[in-house]
């Protein structure tokens, strides 16, 4: 007997909280805030760690339908939901580290204003987040989809007296709806062909499909879904949004623009994978996608100074090797990397929040140094961040991305190539960061008046972070960050001997028959010939890796640690390069040139004045002057008597009868 | 059966010519006239809500119907009757009245009796353009319109209003008189106005000449509708007409008056030429687009906040002409209910406008910024119609545009593909008036001190916005009646409608 799980209250409890604090939180003190935002999102919590407990007596996938929401002819959509070993993986990360992230935020946001108008929309998003992931049909999904845009447009947004956070919260919206569109096409093609959007039955209908050959309906639906992912996942060529989307409060970043929206498209790649597997063009885009991107973005976050810039540019490209892991067929090596990343990423940006904290609002790292000893627990913690996302074992960043490494060079040695190229430069990027913080000299100001650089471009306006110097955060951040870098740690060891692979098996390798025995479904790695091959090259593949790590930790240490000159000088030599990838290869002023001022421009000129006020409106030139004759008659008539008015409508009225009269005697 | 249905219809119509009458008698003590007119309209309102309580859902054809002979020679009667889509476009009328005496309250100061009698005639033309099924009546009506709403616009606008109301009568005057002679053929041939009568004699083959006429007769209508709609190109007299209109013109003008145009599209061209309708749907479709994409870009660059508006609602009726001649029933659906949904949201934004213009006396863009710092309140609700205007999932907008955009694809996937790019222009126009409405710093000091909404604003604009939100979360309450008139209207398409899963892939 499987229980009923009530899976529709996980969403619906963040939401409530969003509801009392958005209509009441005016009122509330921050104490009533805080606790009515963390004790929605921390039932959500525990819920999910009740239908986690619910997990082994479970028939899955156990779907739960609440109502139906819209219908036309035979088509219907239902509020549904849908719980499976994917789900409960995604729905442990978003609402343990949404969690935590909200603990946090307390902390981080306590002495700012709109405080009840930001646990509003944190709680806001949580609640679109679970619909998503929960949801049993795409259009379901869809809101989710669409509501977590709208949660990061309100939070990137939060501080709108900045102009560049109001712009950058328009563009994450504006960018994210173009990826929408290729979504929704997808989701018009499944209903022209499938007749319907439940994952359950579109699984039945794809199921006996053969793999296409060449570029099909189910390459298109599989690219067109991938233009939404890249949206959302801030893949090439859509990615411009999320640098940007840092203009938010640093907890949104960690939870938002790190560890839980920015999967989004990642989990709706696997959640599609019985489309993706019989589409083998559209699973190449996905990788190529994710190659270039992994790669593309870690080149610009070599050159960052702001610190949580360096850690935007890295979550894209990390989100990239994810989409390398689904684009090679490896779902469950794509999804390990995203609890991971979510682990780490989540940790270093909460902890890069208590470095912003600690000097008092300063981001930019050349203005910091030397905070290893004022801020240890930040220290550590980012530390542990740091060699997790770097790769060095036996942290969680190096099981995750050495599967998915592993995996995509059984592919294509291209997709590895680039991969660990990627490694290393992430290794360097993110040492670098970490030897510019913490060690060397302190360069920032010093804050012996509690004055500080409060309204510097590019802050969070943390107009009262700066006081008594550089100084270690409250408990109620720390806590957290102690929590996210155990997990950063051993996150990675579920991992150990395809465990987590094969939990996830039945999810990736029953499409045909998805209602079946799922447990005994084979695990279809590492196939039995040549498997002391296979295992001794995947033994030098990950010493390949693992060496990568440590070869941008050395240079790193060398360049920013022991020679901290040195850098200018290599920028200065290598001017033109340098400041191309500085000024991140100029894409947004490329897409400035082509795209929005051209738009801007043809609508303001063309369509606008020359078509609609010169053209159409020049063509009743003629009948304009008669309308101005017209209307000067028409001001006789304005007497403003409103019987003189009644009149003429009884005027008309008689001469519309009395011409019909005639009208129709005449014709008979 | 309830003993109110009868006369139900007549009732809704008339009450507030009724109270337009007793009005013209009243003294002229402000107060009591707005307290008169909020109050007729209110109950005007409560009676359409019989209409809802009592409308068998799951059955076409019209319904509450009344049929007595008004003039016997020539042959007019009295014909009323609602089904699925029109009930909902009768209550969207009876809805939006009672928020426009709220909202213009104290904007009209002058004239206030002859302000709300125009009002009150206006709702009564409105609701029989919807109910009445003798074309005769229809036409009655249908001209109706015009006289207060250009009389609102001339006499209670601002700027250019006589320009305005002149050339907002002139177009739609001249488009009419198309109609009216297609409506005069129908009646030569058939001997009769009434819809039905002539729908059934023209289906049956009965009618004289009716297929060499069929294509001139559908364009005649077709040409009233569609600047009345408006479809590209006959569109500018909508800016011009918004832009000086009174703050309740305009709710009504956008939310009710355009919706007579596509209702017209949907009733009779669809039902009485379905060979034209569907010959004539590639260009109607392309229309249609071009109406979404040029309506939104235009919308994108206005410098005036009334006119974006205005632009917008010229892309959003773009989807409900692209869903009607999809002649698919998702597209039918969506259409009707993007007509619903645009009467609430882009109702409530001009709304909205006037609350601003209330206080400033301006709609350019450019003199406001930061209003999120001196009122918040306006700012939440402004923020929420806009959603609902971008359709955003659970909220009115999406539904009906995700229907028409897959009963558009259904017909040709170009048309769904291009109609969706609808999505990304209006979050475009509108995110970025948003931003520079309302975020930064004050740019203008006396935007500073503006008072936030008071409780009269609130309370015209929370209906709005709690309607927004029930119509995304639970649009079967609206389907659940549209569905089957939907179903009904496309029967004669039914060979040519892609339907839903009808390519079921199983082998």
């Amino acid at each position: 007997m499987t229980p009923h799980l009530h899976l529709w209250l996980i969403p619906l409890l963040p939401l409530a909280g969003a509801a009392i604090n958005g209509f009441f939180g005016r009122r509330f003190s921050r104490q009533a805030v805080s606790t009515v935002a963390l004790l929605f999102s921390g039932a959500a919590f525990a819920m999910a760690l009740w239908v986690a407990g619910q997990f082994s007596s479970l028939t899955l996938p156990y779907i739960e339908t609440l109502a139906p929401w819209m219908r036309a002819g035979s088509f219907q959509v239902d509020f549904a939901f849908y719980f499976d070993q994917l789900s409960l993986v995604m729905l442990m990360v978003v609402t343990g580290v949404g969690f935590l992230i909200h603990i946090y935020s307390v902390g981080y946001m306590w002495t700012e204003g709109g405080f009840y108008r930001f646990f509003t929309y944190l709680n806001l998003f949580m609640f679109f987040m679970l619909t998503l992931i929960l949801a049993s049909n795409y259009l379901l999904m869809f809101i989710g989809w669409e509501g977590v845009g709208l949660a990061s447009y309100l939070l990137i947004g939060f501080f709108f007296l900045k102009d560049s956070a109001a712009a950058a919260g328009k563009k994450a919206f504006i960018v994210n709806r173009v990826g929408d569109f290729g979504f929704l096409i997808a989701l018009f093609l499944l209903i022209k062909h499938f007749g319907s959007l439940n994952y359950a039955d579109l699984a039945g209908s794809i199921s006996p499909l053969h793999i296409e050959t060449s570029a099909g309906l189910l390459t298109a639906i599989g690219i067109l879904l991938m233009v939404g992912a890249a949206g959302k996942s801030a893949q090439i060529p859509l990615y411009v949004w999320l640098p940007d989307a840092m203009e938010g409060p640093t907890p949104v970043s960690a939870l938002i623009h790190a560890a839980t929206m920015v999967t989004a498209g990642v989990y709706m790649v696997s959640r599609s994978h019985v489309i993706f597997e019989r589409a083998p063009i559209a699973m190449t885009v996905v990788a190529i996608i994710g190659t270039l991107t992994a790669f593309f973005a870690a080149t610009i976050g070599i050159t960052q100074t702001d610190i949580k810039k360096v850690l935007a540019y890295s979550t894209v490209s990390q989100l990239g090797y994810m989409f390398i892991g689904c684009g090679v067929g490896a779902f469950s090596a794509g999804i390990f990397h995203l609890m991971t990343h979510a682990f780490f990423k989540g940790l270093l940006f909460l902890a890069a929040g208590s470095v912003i904290h600690a000097v008092g609002g300063e981001q930019d790292m050349r203005k910091m140094g030397g905070l290893r000893t004022k801020i240890p627990w930040t220290f550590w913690t980012m530390t542990a961040g740091t060699f997790a996302i770097a790769g060095i074992p036996p942290l969680a960043g190096f099981f995750s991305k050495d599967e998915i490494l592993w995996q995509a060079s059984r592919v294509s040695m291209i997709y590895w190539a680039v991969g660990i190229l990627t490694a290393f430069l992430t290794s360097f990027y993110m040492f670098r960061q970490w030897f510019m913080t913490f060690f060397g000299e302190y360069r920032g100001e010093q804050h012996g008046h509690g004055s500080h650089s409060h309204g510097s471009p590019g802050h969070d306006s943390h107009d009262n972070h700066g006081h008594g110097g550089v100084h270690e955060s409250p408990a109620v951040m720390l806590a957290p960050l102690v929590i996210l870098a155990i997990l950063s740690v051993v996150g990675g060891w579920v991992g150990i001997g395809n465990r987590f692979e094969n939990f996830l098996a039945p999810v990736f390798h029953s499409t045909a028959t998805i209602s079946a025995d799922s447990f005994d479904a084979p695990s279809m790695s590492a196939e039995p010939k040549n498997e002391e091959a296979g295992k001794s090259t995947e033994l030098l593949f990950t010493e390949i890796s693992v060496g990568v790590g440590v070869l941008g930790f050395l240079l790193a240490w060398q360049l920013y640690y022991r020679r901290p000159e040195l850098p200018a000088e290599i920028a200065l030599k290598l001017n033109g390069l340098y400041h191309t990838v500085l000024h991140k290869y100029y894409v947004d002023e490329i897409y400035a040139a082509i795209i929005v001022k051209p738009l801007i421009a043809i609508s303001t000129v063309v369509f606008w004045k020359g078509i609609d006020r010169g053209m159409i409106d020049a063509t009743l030139d003629g009948s304009a002057e008669g309308a101005r004759e017209v209307s000067d008659t028409m001001r006789h008539m304005q007497s403003g008597n409103i019987r003189s008015y009644a009149g003429w409508v009884a005027a008309g009225a008689a001469c519309i009868i009395v011409f019909m009269t005639w009208m129709a005697v005449g014709t008979r | 059966m309830n003993a109110l249905n009868p006369m139900i219809l007549t009732l809704v119509t008339f009450v507030p010519l009724a109270g337009a009458l007793l009005l013209t008698i009243f003294p002229r003590r402000d107060r009591d006239i707005r307290v008169f007119a909020l109050a007729i309209s209110l109950i005007d309102f409560f009676l359409s809500l019989h209409l809802l309580a009592h409308f068998h859902r799951n059955l076409a054809g019209f319904q509450y119907e009344i049929d007595r002979v008004w003039i016997p020679h020539p042959n007019i009667h009295y014909h009323l009757g609602i089904d699925g889509i029109s009930l909902w476009l009768v209550v969207l009328t009876t809805f939006l009245t009672p928020l426009c005496v709220l909202i213009s309250w104290h904007s009209i100061h002058d004239r206030v009796k002859e302000f709300f009698i125009l009002l009150l005639i206006l709702e009564t033309a409105m609701i029989g353009v919807f109910v009445t099924l003798d074309l005769f009546a229809f036409y009655f009506f249908w001209e109706a319109t015009l006289i207060p709403m250009a009389l609102l616009i001339g006499m209670y606008g601002h700027g250019r209003k006589v320009y305005a109301a002149v050339k907002f009568f002139l177009y739609t005057m001249i488009a009419s008189v198309f109609m009216l002679a297609a409506i005069l053929w129908l009646y030569a041939r058939v001997g009769s106005f009434d819809f039905v009568t002539i729908q059934n004699a023209a289906r049956s083959g009965q009618v004289a000449d009716f297929s060499s006429a069929s294509l001139w007769l559908f364009l005649g209508f077709f040409i009233a509708f569609a600047v009345k709609v408006p479809l590209f190109p006959f569109h500018t007299w909508l800016p011009d007409a918004h832009v000086e209109a009174p703050t309740a013109g305009s709710v009504l003008l956008a939310g009710v008056l355009l919706k007579m145009g596509t209702y017209g599209l949907l009733r009779f061209n669809l039902g009485l030429f379905p060979e034209q309708a569907r010959a004539n749907a590639p260009w109607i479709m392309v229309l249609a687009l071009i109406g979404i994409i040029y309506g939104a870009l235009v919308a994108m660059v206005q410098p005036n906040m009334k006119k974006l508006i205005a632009y917008s609602s010229i892309s959003h009726l773009g989807f409900v002409v692209l869903g009607i001649f999809s002649f698919t029933q998702a597209g039918l659906d969506g259409a009707t209910y993007v007509m619903l949904a645009h009467g609430i949201s882009t109702g409530g934004l001009f709304m909205l406008a006037g609350i601003l213009y209330e206080r400033r006396h301006t709609y350019e863009i450019s003199e406001y910024g930061g209003l999120a710092t001196s009122m918040p309140i306006y700012s939440t609700f402004f923020c929420f119609v806009m959603l609902a205007s971008v359709g955003l999932p659970l909220l009115n907008g999406f539904v009906g545009e995700f229907l028409v955009l897959s009963g558009a694809f259904q017909a040709r996937p170009i048309y769904g593909i291009l109609g969706a790019t609808g999505v990304i222009w209006s979050a475009c126009y509108l995110l970025w008036m948003y931003q520079r409405v309302f975020f930064g710093q004050i740019k203008h000091k006396v935007n500073a001190t503006l008072p936030d909404m008071n409780f009269r604003e609130q309370l015209a604009l929370w209906p709005a916005c709690i309607v927004a939100l029930i119509m995304g979360v639970a649009p079967l309450l609206w389907l659940n009646a549209i569905d089957p008139a939907v179903h009904a209207a496309l029967t004669p398409y039914v060979n040519f409608a892609g339907q839903f899963a009808s390519k079921v892939v199983g082998q």
